[in-house]
């Protein structure tokens, strides 16, 4: 779809970090762009915030809302470029590949609307920028109410500024386990302590015994040093080498069983100990959102990212990737990549200075990126802290000694065939966040199972897909400190 | 050194490997990837005589149709109680005709399938509400076939197989076949990725990659992909409790426009998600989405169930079936080599018909005596000579996404 002035239609697929500096490359490159993100605001993950004004945060606050000024800056150039048509709310539910391009199929409003306006694009070129979701390994207790991922305690505490109980451990492996302990103390609640799996060896191999020592001389990864800060004001304990391997309870979260790990991460016998706490926040690293970039056709890596060359191009012609679905490296490798893919998608320059910058900054953040898996990555081990009852796919109840049993009644540790006989990754996640976990207790690769419906769509929408976009609604959603705009009509793209 | 051969350990090869080594046979199954995750693995799971006008693809039919039953008591018995349930359900069909011009045929249809002795009862629209109360009333004509039944059939594959092993199978799995080897005009067994393989027999079972397969013998047959999509919704409460789909597909075969065929065939399986299916068209192996084709499948299952339209779709998945241009299996042995066997060419029936091509194909190997007349489908019938195209499709061609 083309403009009839021949200017190059660069389609922009999640409005994170990535996104925003993907969509204004782009448009400064000459393109026209439609950026679309299925939330209400943009930011994605990394840039969650309240949705109030931030001038009546307090400075402790102010300080949650980590690299304020580092998103307004993509932000404000997204919304006031002429160029960019950003369109909040908008679900992609099918990619499709043509010979002559690709299509995106999106669904424009609440996802619980009856009605939502259906808009389909065939850009010259897309940006896939779809992000990361938490990954969470399962342990006996997980699903007890009490228990949530450290992503969803993060957002809550940012985005609504609730606690998620008073007494709360922080576990598994990763940068993020700081922020998030930082981000629930200043919201008055106590950290126990926080328990990074990964032991002192490990984490020296890839980063440095004291990760805030590295981030600062690499260049603010994750902003650490204020987080460490935090930390030491609010005098949290951080244990490497150490997991929650269970949790207790009857109604919800009542106390967590700590060991400590090997290299390996199998938990150690005899290094148990109990510890009282009314809420667990469990992060073990990212999974890629790669369901676009599959549709699209994209070659993925056998670590499971969109493989990507030196302009952020992937194996198909119209189609480039930034950011966590490339690999996961933080916003600033985030914002790098997405300039570059947003520059090049719209035919920009390769040789500008900027383009070079970019590139030496995106050098740079790969690094952190492998050092980060290095440290932090999941070992094969925890497999040992399941219990044969723990759950493992949560949306059909399948427990790990059903799944271990179907294997070996099946003899097939196929991922295709063992979740259609033990039903693991059946429910409505489609395996989004088991699949990790199944996989590893498998012996086996992810299944890089295509899912051409991306997401959860409407028969009565799909019903109607396809159909010529007539007209619709564009919503830029709000944002703190914004008045509340009103949503204005637009021509079809 | 075995005695047989299989190649594609789908659940044709299952059945086949199963029901030669009853009969003694030392048998090797190999498939170039994991078992029972290909066609096996994408279709409905089912076992219909609804689908078939009289004729020897009927015949198999209602000879699979009483094999069934005994098959998974079999299974049962053999595999335990801890073994994933096959989720067998003899739960009937149901066929609509939506408009007054699809009325007649179907009548007509169903009368023929009933002087073939297929249990095809006509019913009023009172009946057909009772027996699906959420289907739509604006309905010309409606036959309900208590035969036709569903089964999990990935669980089936694997039961079989497992069956198979217990009764000396060897499945190798990763094992691709390179060509055949042999002296002279008598095929001696397989050169695979995994080293030589000896054997008296060996018999092409891979589903839609037979005509792939059998060009590597120097023996080729016209099986060909066609491609079918099916979608999935979430859980729901049971509200559709037969198979039911469309026989509109009368007009389906009279276009010419043979690129995109959909009918709506729906059904619940035991874990309370909806199947909504079907499509069929002839674009190799091309696994692209098509966003057009889940549109067609989507407007036509709305035709019959309304209250489909708010139901959340989560997947959608994509198959091949083995299309042969005179919509017939292929089964028994290729003349043009001696050794080479077929049991492939089921298009949308493989999983319904997967025991009954076993059982055919292990007594004709064996040299026994078959229950079933297997000169309609044997490789060398004239049907298969030329490669008639999609076009000439018969009436059992527009259903059914197995």
């Amino acid at each position: 779809m083309s403009t009839a002035a021949g200017r190059r239609h660069v389609a922009v697929v999640g409005a994170g970090p990535a996104g925003l500096a993907a969509a204004r490359a782009a448009a400064e490159a000459g393109a026209r762009v439609t950026l679309l993100d299925a939330a209400d605001q943009t930011g994605g993950q990394y840039w969650r915030h309240p949705a109030e004004p931030l001038d009546h945060l307090g400075p402790d606050d102010l300080s949650v809302q980590h690299g304020w000024r580092t998103y307004r800056a993509p932000d404000d150039a997204v919304r006031s470029h002429p160029s960019i048509d950003l369109v909040t709310g908008a679900q992609v539910w099918a990619a499709e590949q043509h010979d002559d391009g690709p299509r995106l199929h999106v669904l424009v409003g609440p996802p619980d609307d009856l009605d939502r306006d259906a808009l389909t694009l065939a850009p010259d070129a897309v940006v896939v920028a779809t992000g990361a979701h938490d990954r969470t390994l399962p342990f006996p207790g997980w699903d007890l109410p009490g228990v949530t991922t450290a992503g969803a305690a993060q957002a809550l505490a940012k985005g609504d500024r609730v606690a998620v109980g008073g007494r709360v451990v922080v576990a598994g492996s990763g940068p993020f386990l700081l922020p998030v302990a930082a981000t629930l103390a200043t919201r008055g609640t106590s950290v126990v302590e926080v328990l990074e799996a990964s032991g002192a060896r490990a984490l020296a191999r890839g980063w440095l015994p004291s990760p805030w020592r590295v981030t600062r001389s690499a260049g603010k990864l994750i902003e650490l040093a204020g987080y460490a800060s935090t930390q030491l004001r609010h005098r949290i304990p951080y244990r490497v080498g150490s997991a929650v391997v269970a949790a207790h309870g009857t109604t919800r979260v009542e106390a967590v069983t700590v060991a400590r790990l090997d290299g390996g991460w199998t938990p150690v016998r005899g290094t148990e100990r109990t510890v009282e706490a009314d809420a667990v926040c469990v992060s073990h690293g990212f999974t890629p959102r790669l369901e676009v970039a599959i549709a699209l056709g994209t070659r993925i890596t056998p670590a499971r990212f969109v493989a990507v060359d030196d302009r952020q191009r992937t194996s198909n012609a119209h189609v480039w990737a930034a950011g966590e679905t490339t690999g996961i490296g933080g916003v600033d490798a985030a914002l790098a990549e997405g300039w570059l893919a947003g520059h090049d998608a719209a035919g920009g320059d390769p040789d500008t200075a900027d383009a070079r910058r970019a590139v030496h900054r995106r050098q740079a953040t790969r690094e952190i990126a492998a050092r980060l898996a290095r440290a932090h990555g999941i070992r094969p081990g925890w497999v040992g802290w399941l219990s044969d009852d723990t759950i493992v796919c949560r949306c059909e109840e399948v427990t790990a000694g059903r799944l271990r049993e179907t294997v070996a009644l099946t003899a097939s540790t196929d991922p295709v065939s063992v979740k259609l006989t033990s039903r693991a990754g059946l429910g409505i996640c489609q395996g989004r966040m088991c699949s990790p976990a199944v996989s590893s207790l498998l012996g086996a690769p992810d299944a890089l199972e295509a899912r051409p419906v991306v997401t959860p769509v409407r028969l009565g929408d799909l019903a109607r897909a396809g159909s010529p976009t007539t007209k619709r609604t564009t919503s830029h959603g709000t944002r703190p400190g914004d008045e509340h705009s009103t949503p204005e009509r637009k021509d079809t793209p | 050194m075995s005695d047989v051969l299989v190649i594609g350990a789908g659940i044709v090869g299952a059945a086949c490997a199963r029901a030669l080594a009853a009969r003694g046979a030392q048998v090797t199954l190999v498939d170039r990837g994991s078992p029972g995750t290909a066609t096996s693995a994408h279709g409905e799971g089912n076992i219909l005589v609804s689908d078939k006008g009289p004729g020897p693809e009927l015949d198999l039919a209602r000879y699979a149709s009483t094999l069934w039953p005994d098959v998974v008591a079999q299974l049962a018995d053999e595999l335990g109680p801890r073994f994933p349930s096959l989720e067998y359900d003899r739960k009937g069909g149901l066929v609509v005709a939506t408009t007054e011009a699809g009325a007649e045929p179907l009548r007509a249809f169903a009368a023929s399938q009933r002087d073939s002795g297929v249990d095809a009862r006509p019913v009023s629209l009172a009946e057909t509400l009772e027996l699906e109360p959420h289907l739509s009333p604006e309905l010309a004509a409606a036959v309900h076939y208590p035969e036709d039944a569903q089964v999990q059939p990935v669980v089936a594959t694997e039961a079989l197989l497992a069956s198979a092993r217990l009764r000396g199978v060897t499945v190798r799995a990763g094992c691709e076949v390179i060509g055949p080897l042999g002296a002279g005009n008598r095929l001696g067994g397989l050169r695979t990725s995994d080293g030589v393989l000896h054997a008296d027999a060996v018999v092409v079972a891979a589903g839609p990659w037979s005509g792939v397969v059998a060009e590597r013998f120097g023996a080729p047959v016209p099986v060909r992909p066609r491609r079918g999509m099916v979608l999935v919704t979430t859980r729901m409460p049971h509200r559709v409790h037969h198979k039911v789909y469309d026989g509109d597909y009368f007009d389906a075969t009279q276009s010419v426009d043979a690129a995109l065929q959909a009918s709506a065939v729906v059904e619940s399986t035991a874990a309370g998600t909806v199947l909504i299916g079907s499509s069929r068209e002839q674009v190799g192996f091309d696994r692209r989405l098509r966003v057009e084709v889940l549109r067609a499948i989507a407007e036509r299952a709305l035709r019959l169930f309304p209250f489909l339209a708010e139901a959340s779709v989560m997947r959608s998945y994509l198959g091949f079936r083995p299309y042969v241009p005179d919509h017939l299996p292929v089964i028994g042995s290729d003349a043009r080599l001696p050794g080479l066997w077929f049991a492939t060419g089921h298009e949308g029936a493989g999983i319904g018909l997967a025991p009954a091509t076993g059982e055919l194909l292990a007594e004709l190997l064996t040299g026994g005596t078959p229950l079933l007349d297997p000169r309609p489908f044997r490789p060398g019938r004239p049907g298969l000579a030329t490669d008639a195209g999609p076009t000439e499709a018969a009436p059992d061609d527009a259903q059914v996404a197995s």
